[in-house]
């Protein structure tokens, strides 16, 4: 559009006109996006607008099938299920934001560290990668669980060390790709030391593929965290939490009461849904090549 | 044999339709080489492309005709295009290492085409491919049979791309940029081959390609593209000698050529005077017996074997070799982002070959030895917008701050000839000179005094190679630098330098004044590489020049 010298003929985008444009060029990212408003909303709100408490049980009302009172009806305990379902959001949401936050940090050190320098820190790190990896990861949760004792807590270090491999590995290579890089050899030259070229410099060009992960990760989050719950080793009950919920309601399907564990199924999926249909959208975002 | 009339494409973006080639027509006869030049943008690599009918997604012929033999080309279905791809019309693209599959045997990649339009059975699939092979004159041909691309130097890989194009004996081929990448005496051996070959077969060909030069030796007949449009056609010469679009003259101007000044590449209303430049006596860097090795798998790899040169201050030094021949390493070694086997590298009289790459950072000659990255994109950080890029060196290495800072950003991008506006643009959104140009207002930031650049306007088009070689010559005149000049361009270190190295091997085997070493060559190498150049037809100006200069002798 311009010419050596020339003046330019229109302005760059702004990061919000990008934000629009990447949500209206692709439908599927606008309605991850929404998807993902209207959990946020849940985790934030759910609590002050559900009709029913959720921990509040009623015997003479148990196992009643979905109606206007009860929209996805009650449990064995005349729990709503519904009210429970929305509560749930906010925990499990919290339990993945932070493991992936955690194995984000971790990953993207360890990798960065492996990928710039090399040589024996690389080769050591990769075998230690390995051996995580080598664990069947949810036997590995569960172990460390079950040794730590199951709190909230516990659950979110377990599936952070679980995802750990997975971003320090995908760091690794983007890394070690722009090591040589004429850029990064600029930096160098700029006055940059060996940790400022690598941090400032190198890392965020690895973060387009990263987000793609992130996404990715929040939707096994959530299902480990859930998984956990379920086998007995995460949340403890009463809590709403979705993996407890669909453990309990399972032993009632068989009776033909499929509503107790089929909701919080559904808002477990739809939340995985999202967040796997998140991740181009994201990459789209934080990748500055895409705005002209 | 190709006639093309009133074709236009177009592409489908984000900002609405653009037009890349916008109308255009053209004929190419039997046996004739048509040379479409451009610089890029112009739309020259998408007219073989929709020719080809492989255009990218979102890209469409909206209007003209592609008459080839009696189909057009533009209307023909999918179904037609697969048989005329390859059989009749076959594409030699830029990259040959690119265009070759990386895991396939390049004898089965023969063997495939050949299979594929019919022409070779499974039984005589691999003599048919030999004999292609030995058909674009590769030595040891079943021998080669079964090498991977990777195994194969670039103009090897070339000529297997090649003799892929020519198996199923086409008519019509096209060559995009087939040389670019490809070192200099290599390119003049692959396009003497496709010339000797094309004329051979009596087939017609066309060579698409930014260097004039290039396009003059190999063509019959030139047209010259520029914003999708053909601005002129004529014979090779003709055009040369006598542009008459003002489009094409600047081409002409830009292109280096012997007996050209600097200034003469730029349009005329450009040609400022030159101010001097006088290299002083003093020796600013030396190198003596600089060696680098690197441990191979099979045995040590002698990049650099012992080289020694002085550069003295203010003086242009270029250093000149082809791949492999230890040009870049020497100029990483110089710039320290190398440490080297052994040898001294005294700057200013002190040894900094001593201080290890790694903490050289830290030094106080750091800000004094600057580079200027070949490749503007690669060499400029995608997340960084010019603005940052050019403040990285001063945050890191001087004290200035805030708004000092900002009018030094400004002042660096003035001098370099960097509209202000485009200071807060990022990578992409900039032209290639535009890129060229942050590079160089980020090397001289803190006022280097000895500036290496390796290779700074390789990838630009020549109108903007002349701006951006003008350029480093004021800014030479200027801030009063030494430059050492890394290329593989003889005509371009002609213009810039005032003492010429000459690198084969790792060792120097020849080094002298510019004049000397380009007019009376003393080693054979030097020869073959000023043999190799291409060489543009003269021009009008040039002839003027001469003739006024001799009437004024």
């Amino acid at each position: 559009m311009t010419d050596a010298t020339g003046i330019p003929t229109r302005k760059p985008d702004g990061a919000g006109a990008h934000l629009i444009h990447v949500l209206r060029e692709n439908p599927v990212t606008l309605l991850s996006f929404g998807m993902f408003a209207f959990f946020l909303l849940q985790a934030f709100f759910g609590a002050y607008l559900v009709p029913h408490d959720p921990l509040a049980t009623n015997a003479a009302n148990a196992l009643q099938p979905p109606n206007w009172t009860h929209w996805f009806g009650t449990d064995n305990l005349g729990r709503d299920v519904f009210s429970r379902v929305v509560v749930a959001t906010r925990l499990d949401l919290t339990i993945s934001v932070l493991a992936v936050a955690i194995s984000f940090v971790i990953g993207s050190v360890l990798g960065a560290v492996a990928g710039y320098w090399g040589g024996w820190i690389d080769a050591v790190l990769n075998r230690v990668l390995d051996t995580i990896m080598a664990f069947p990861l949810f036997v590995l949760a569960m172990g460390i669980v079950a040794a730590l004792g199951n709190t909230v807590e516990n659950i979110i270090y377990a599936t952070a060390l679980i995802n750990i491999p997975f971003y320090a590995r995908l760091v690794r290579a983007e890394v070690n790709i722009r090591r040589e890089a004429g850029f990064a050899l600029a930096a160098r030259l700029s006055g940059n030391s060996h940790f400022r070229t690598l941090a400032f410099h190198i890392f965020p060009n690895a973060l387009p593929p990263m987000m793609v992960q992130v996404s990715l990760n929040m939707g096994w989050a959530i299902l480990n965290a859930a998984g956990l719950s379920f086998i007995g080793l995460g949340v403890r009950p009463p809590t709403p939490e979705w993996g407890i919920m669909v453990a309990e309601g399972a032993n009632f399907i068989i009776s033909g009461h499929w509503w107790v564990a089929l909701f919080p199924g559904l808002w477990l999926m739809l939340a995985v849904f999202t967040f796997n249909l998140m991740g181009d959208g994201l990459r789209d975002i934080v990748d500055p090549r895409r705005r002209t | 044999m190709l006639s093309i009339s009133d074709f236009a494409v177009s592409f489908r973006t984000r900002r609405g339709e653009v037009q890349a080639v916008r109308g255009i027509s053209f004929d190419v006869a039997q046996g004739e080489t048509l040379g479409i030049v451009g610089e890029s943008g112009s739309g020259k690599s998408v007219t073989s492309y929709a020719l080809m009918r492989i255009l990218d997604a979102g890209g469409t012929i909206k209007a003209g005709s592609a008459v080839f033999d009696g189909r057009d080309l533009a209307q023909a279905a999918e179904r037609d295009m697969q048989a005329i791809r390859g059989r009749e019309i076959s594409m030699i693209f830029q990259n040959p290492r690119a265009a070759l599959n990386p895991i396939c045997k390049v004898g089965h990649q023969l063997e495939d085409v050949l299979k594929r339009h019919g022409r070779a059975t499974r039984a005589d699939a691999r003599a048919k491919a030999i004999a292609a092979l030995e058909a674009v004159r590769i030595r040891d041909a079943a021998a080669r049979y079964d090498a991977y691309p990777f195994e194969l130097s670039g103009g090897m890989c070339q000529r297997v791309v090649f003799a892929i194009a020519l198996a199923c004996g086409p008519r019509l081929l096209i060559a995009d940029e087939p040389t670019t990448g490809l070192d200099i005496t290599t390119q003049k051996a692959v396009m003497d081959l496709v010339r000797d070959l094309t004329r051979e077969r009596g087939m017609s060909s066309i060579l698409i390609t930014h260097d004039l030069g290039l396009a003059a030796e190999y063509c019959d007949r030139l047209a010259v593209m520029k914003d999708g449009r053909i601005v002129e056609t004529g014979p090779a010469a003709a055009l040369f000698a006598d542009p008459q679009d003002p489009y094409t003259r600047k081409l002409v101007d830009a292109t280096p050529r012997p007996g050209a000044s600097l200034r003469d590449l730029l349009p005329i209303e450009a040609r400022t005077p030159l101010a001097d430049h006088a290299p002083g006596d003093r020796a600013l860097v030396q190198v003596r017996d600089l060696v680098k090795t690197y441990p191979g798998k099979s045995g040590p790899v002698h990049a650099v074997k012992g080289i020694s040169f002085t550069i003295r201050e203010g003086q242009s030094v270029g250093l000149v070799g082809e791949s492999g021949c230890g040009k870049s390493t020497t100029s990483s070694m110089l710039v320290r982002l190398l440490d080297r086997t052994s040898g001294d590298i005294l700057f200013d009289g002190f040894d900094i070959a001593d201080i290890p790459a790694d903490r050289f950072v830290r030094d106080k000659r750091r800000s004094q030895i600057q580079m200027v990255f070949q490749d503007a994109t690669d060499s400029l950080n995608p997340r960084h917008s010019a603005r940052q890029t050019i403040a990285d060196p001063i945050l890191r290495m001087s004290a200035l701050r805030g708004a000092a800072l900002q009018t030094r950003i400004e002042e660096l991008a003035t001098l370099c000839g960097l509209p202000l506006p485009l200071l807060d643009r990022f990578p992409h959104q900039l032209s290639g000179g535009q890129k060229a140009r942050v590079g160089i207002a980020r090397a001289i930031a803190l006022d280097p005094k000895f500036l290496i650049l390796d290779e700074p306007t390789a990838a630009l088009d020549v109108s903007i190679q002349a701006v951006v070689l003008n350029l480093l010559a004021d800014l030479r005149a200027r801030l009063g630098m030494t430059y050492l000049f890394v290329s593989h361009d003889l005509n371009v270190v002609r213009l810039l330098c005032d003492h010429v190295i000459v690198m084969q091997g790792g060792e120097i085997v020849e080094q002298g004044p510019t004049a000397q070493v380009m007019d009376t060559p003393s080693h054979p190498y030097t020869r073959t590489l000023l043999a190799a150049a291409p060489k543009p037809p003269t021009t009008k100006t040039n002839e003027t020049d001469t003739a006024a200069k001799s009437a004024a002798e």
